[in-house]
């Protein structure tokens, strides 16, 4: 009864986002004011009826409903219930739904915190964001029905995949969406004003925020997934290139390259049709995630299970959608007005330096991920592009971003002097250098990639130090605290994110510099140092879990005869599948990782062993988060509070007709 | 557990490996090599019975003597360039190699055009601008003259 | 107008390449050694360990290299089609057991029948290496100069025996 109350549900959805989709966007076109103010109740109905279905399949994973297909392949009777809960996103079926689930929370923010948009505005943006969900729902509803009965029902689940029974699990894919979907709002924001025609400053600054806030979601989805794969896998590693993790870095690519021009067009009126494109890429980009994971196009650890029909969908879908939005584009961004000028030499221009980079980087990673693709379809044989490439080709691009990180906010709008900036920059510069120079062989090693890693890195935080010191300097008040508090919380955020980059580069360059590896054969009693730990194996235990049974083995770690930790690596089997898997431990530091993980038993009860020391390692996903965090500060900037708080009165809409577009 | 110490030091665990350093280049070939099992681990990180089979053929070349070239040779003879995690310089991957940096450039080019367009526009807007307040202020000057 | 169109017409290629994707499988890979001499082997028999099975016994004439394992499942689902093709006696079909266990592969030839005249037994895996053998079950089509003319990756089915195995070894047998 349940799932068909949760399929009824979508069916109405389904409707309501027909409704969502069709008459607002004609209401704009047409001035009725009645048309457009059906955006808000739809969008809010929307998401009632996909909480709904929502809560319903959650109702049939807790309850154990193997009568439903979904649940009696991705759950089990043994296994937990957060996990069972989790599962609800664990295959294609049910990470649609929380997909759909995702965007009709966006929708309701939008509804919600829109009151100072122009009515047609909103109600072209609402009206945008119920077609695509038009599309997702349709899919669903036709081939990925989540509700869809097993009869008869199974006895028991298939279980899920063990590598997802984990706390990961539950946040990753949540934050990750976030993140995917909330790229649909900027898009939105694109399209309707491509529909509108208001193509102004005004529209960049409504659009900050929602693109801020959705880059801060997928700047932690990406960093959890990141850091899952480390512990998870039992490898070590933490980034491996594959189509699926390019998938989400090439969104959060295009979106941060979005927030730095629509600073520009912000501020000074400038492309914005370059913002709109890449409005446009972000989102398209999320969407082509979409279709790489679930059609098996691309080979890669994380696909869901593939079929062609629902490729073939998608693929539609996407070229529905982007190619749309791309025609609208060429047709109504030539348009669109100028804005104030600049010269090359100006803040704006390092800002559109960095766009450059930063698409290269992503047209980089695009490529590589597809080209094994283009190759096959043009008979031209089978090759595999994988880390060795990807390396290769991200560090020379992404190397001059992270320089002109340090110029650019020192640069004038408008128009700014090379030579000038040069002479405030020196003493950051000769710092920089002496410093990356000389720490690698006080740490041990010097390579020239430690070096560069470390020169970026050290480049990044004294450029903030002179940008901070001048803007001190000229700012006005009496005492320094006061000073600094009255420096807007956009400048924070932009400190404190492009401080979270130095920690990123910091991080993978001493993993990567200074990483040990060991792989040992371990008897009871035998100890192993490395990176000045002393790790000692002290055997090997049965331990039982909910559904796995493992051989759980203890290693006592000490540093120059002082204790340190305990560690538990675990070698598991769990039942319904059949699956071994290895769990690794892990002893995070603030300076280091221990890392233990377990092989297999070898002749004469001993055990193979890989011992890891990793420093710095906790930097990179640390990082990650003061980005995000730098985000978050800057989009609770007075303006944005105080633009929300005021609730400007909604411009008729019969006068937005009326405007002239062109500035 | 208490462990009672022997008079030499604690028991030194050994390495996994016969020879480290066999192992250490086997694992710096590896790290490179795709397993073509678990389509999505390199073979250095794959369990796979076929991952396991290739690490002891690229072991045996090594203890061989033969370099890296030859046992890459060898197997991209029988696997394709496929097993390659790095793609071969080859015609067909020129453009693979080639197109980030040309993305970069065509990207530079096509700002620093746009923004020369974008100036010479302004400035022949401005200038008319310019000659209207000059107009203005000839035709306020004007109406100011007693 | 044009430069703005240019999205729009990268977008086109991506889309087309992607649609062609779908109709793709990226985990296949299709033999290097197609065209190229079969490597050499010289293995004892399933049958009779005492006796050597060598390719260039078989130098002369068209044969099929039949990659198998009593533990494969695939290789049960193609059996019936390669006893099939034994009894019709259109090409002899030479089996290598890959990986296996004697007595378990033996069991299994009872179990279900024996396609093969001869089934060499490559323990160790190593011609399987040598053939660019990455799962079982795999088929070769070996011509009479020795030289592999296809390549089947996964079982056999009887519409590719018809469509694709059969008219090359009729093509070959008649050079």
């Amino acid at each position: 009864m349940i799932p068909e109350i949760g399929h009824y549900a979508l069916i109405l959805a389904l409707c309501v986002a027909v409704v969502q989709g069709s008459l607002p966007i004609y209401g704009a076109a047409v001035g009725n004011s009645m048309l457009m103010s059906v955006a808000k109740p739809a969008a809010r109905g929307q998401f009632l009826l996909v909480l709904l279905a929502f809560c319903c399949l959650g109702y049939a994973f807790a309850d154990k409903d193997f009568s439903v297909l979904y649940v009696a392949s991705t759950s089990n009777s043994q296994l937990p219930l957060h996990y069972r809960l989790a599962a609800i996103w664990g295959a294609h079926e049910g990470s649609l739904l929380l997909w759909m689930f995702i965007l009709s929370i966006w929708m309701v923010a939008v509804s919600f915190f829109s009151t100072h948009l122009p009515e047609a505005m909103r109600a072209r943006i609402l009206g945008v964001m119920g077609l695509v969900s038009v599309g997702f729902l349709l899919f669903m509803l036709t081939v990925s029905n989540p509700f869809e009965r097993l009869i008869p029902a199974a006895i028991d689940g298939r279980d899920l995949n063990p590598l997802l029974q984990d706390p990961g699990m539950v946040i990753h894919p949540p934050m990750l969406y976030m993140g995917y979907v909330g790229f649909s709002v900027a898009f939105s924001f694109a399209i309707a004003a491509l529909l509108g025609g208001t193509l102004d400053a005004a529209w960049a600054r409504w659009s900050r925020p929602w693109t801020t806030v959705a880059w801060c979601f997928m700047t932690v989805g990406v960093a959890m997934g990141s850091g899952w794969a480390y512990y998870e896998l039992g490898w070590g590693g933490w980034w491996f290139w594959d189509p699926v993790e390019n998938a989400s870095f090439m969104p959060w690519l295009a979106g941060t390259a979005l927030m730095h021009s629509l600073a520009v067009t912000d501020k000074r009126g400038g492309f914005k049709a370059w913002s709109v494109l890449l409005a446009i890429m972000a989102f398209s980009l999320s969407l082509l995630g979409t279709f790489l994971v679930r059609s098996g196009v691309l080979t890669s650890v994380h696909a869901f299970a593939t079929d062609p029909k629902r490729g073939l969908f998608i693929l539609v879908f996407l070229a529905v959608v982007i190619g749309g939005s791309l025609i609208l584009y060429a047709w109504r961004a030539p348009r669109v007005g100028l804005g104030g000028g600049f010269a090359i030499i100006s803040r704006e221009g390092m800002l559109l330096a960095n766009n450059v980079l930063l698409v290269a980087a992503l047209g980089s990673v695009l490529l590589g991920t597809l080209y094994p693709l283009f190759l096959d379809a043009l008979d031209l044989g089978k090759i595999s592009v994988g880390p060795p490439y990807f390396d290769t080709v991200f560090l020379p691009l992404m190397t001059p971003a992270i320089f002109l990180m340090g110029i650019g906010p020192l640069a004038q709008w408008k128009k700014a002097s090379l030579p000038a900036l040069a002479l405030r920059l020196r003493w950051a510069f000769a710092v920089s250098m002496a410093t990356a120079m000389t720490l690698p062989f006080a740490l041990g090693q010097w390579t020239p990639l430690i070096s560069l890693g470390l020169l970026l890195a050290i480049w990044i935080l004294t450029t903030i130090l002179v940008d901070l010191r001048e803007r001190l300097v000229q700012a006005e008040g009496s005492s320094l605290g006061g000073r600094l508090a009255a420096m807007p919380r956009a400048y924070w955020g932009m400190v404190l994110a492009h401080c979270g980059v130095a920690l990123f580069i910091v991080g993978v360059t001493m993993v990567k510099g200074f990483e040990v590896e060991q792989d040992l054969r371990m008897n009871v009693g035998e100890t192993a140092t490395i990176g000045g730990y002393t790790f000692r194996f002290d055997g090997i235990q049965e331990v039982k879990g909910p559904n796995y049974v493992a051989a759980q083995g203890t290693f006592h770690v000490s540093q120059d005869g002082r204790d340190v930790t305990v560690m538990y690596p675990e070698k598991r089997r769990y039942f319904v599948q059949n699956q071994t898997m290895t769990e690794a431990a892990i002893a995070p530091g603030l300076l280091r990782d221990l890392y233990v993980s377990l092989g297999e038993q070898l002749e004469g009860g001993a055990w193979s062993v890989r011992l890891y020391h990793k420093p710095f390692i906790d930097w990179i996903w640390g990082g990650c988060l003061v980005m995000a965090l730098g985000g978050v500060l800057a989009v609770s900037d007075r303006r944005y509070r105080l633009a929300w708080r005021r609730k400007e009165a909604a411009v008729p809409a019969a006068t937005q007709m009326a405007r002239q577009t062109v500035s | 557990m208490l462990l009672v110490p022997s008079l030499a030091t604690a028991y030194e665990a050994q390495p996994l490996a016969a020879n480290p350093q066999v192992e250490a280049r086997l694992k710096a070939l590896a790290v490179e090599l795709r397993c073509l099992v678990c389509q999505n681990q390199t073979l250095a990180d794959s369990n796979a019975p076929l991952a396991e089979d290739l690490r002891r053929e690229v072991r045996e070349m090594i203890a061989k003597d033969m370099s890296d070239r030859e046992i890459i040779d060898f197997l991209v003879a029988r696997y394709g360039d496929f097993v390659l995690y790095r793609p071969p310089w080859k015609l067909t991957t020129t453009l693979l190699w080639v197109g980030p940096f040309l993305l970069l450039g065509v990207g530079a080019t096509g700002l620093v055009f746009a923004l020369r367009r974008r100036q010479k526009k302004l400035t022949d807007v401005t200038l008319s601008e310019e000659e209207h307040n000059r107009v203005a202020q000839l035709l306020s000057e004007g109406t100011n003259r007693p | 107008m044009n430069r703005f169109l240019i999205p729009f017409g990268l977008f086109v290629v991506v889309v087309g390449f992607l649609a062609v994707g779908l109709t793709l499988n990226p985990r296949e890979l299709p033999s290097p050694l197609v065209g190229k001499a079969a490597p050499d082997f010289s293995l004892p028999q399933l049958h009779d360990p005492g006796k050597v099975i060598s390719s260039n016994d078989l130098k002369g004439k068209v044969w099929l290299l039949n990659f198998w394992a009593s533990w494969c499942g695939g290789c049960k689902e193609e059996h019936p089609v390669l006893i099939h093709l034994a009894q019709s006696g259109a090409v002899p079909i030479y089996g290598m057991d890959y990986k296996d266990q004697r007595e378990e592969a033996l069991t299994w030839l009872r179990e279900w029948g024996n396609p093969y005249p001869v089934v060499a037994v490559d323990e160790a895996g190593r011609v399987g290496i040598n053939y660019g053998v990455y799962g079982v079950p795999e088929t070769y089509v070996i011509d009479k100069a020795g030289v592999i003319r296809y390549k089947q990756i996964g079982p056999l089915r009887e519409d590719i025996l018809e469509k694709k195995i059969l008219p090359l070894v009729r093509e070959l047998q008649n050079q």
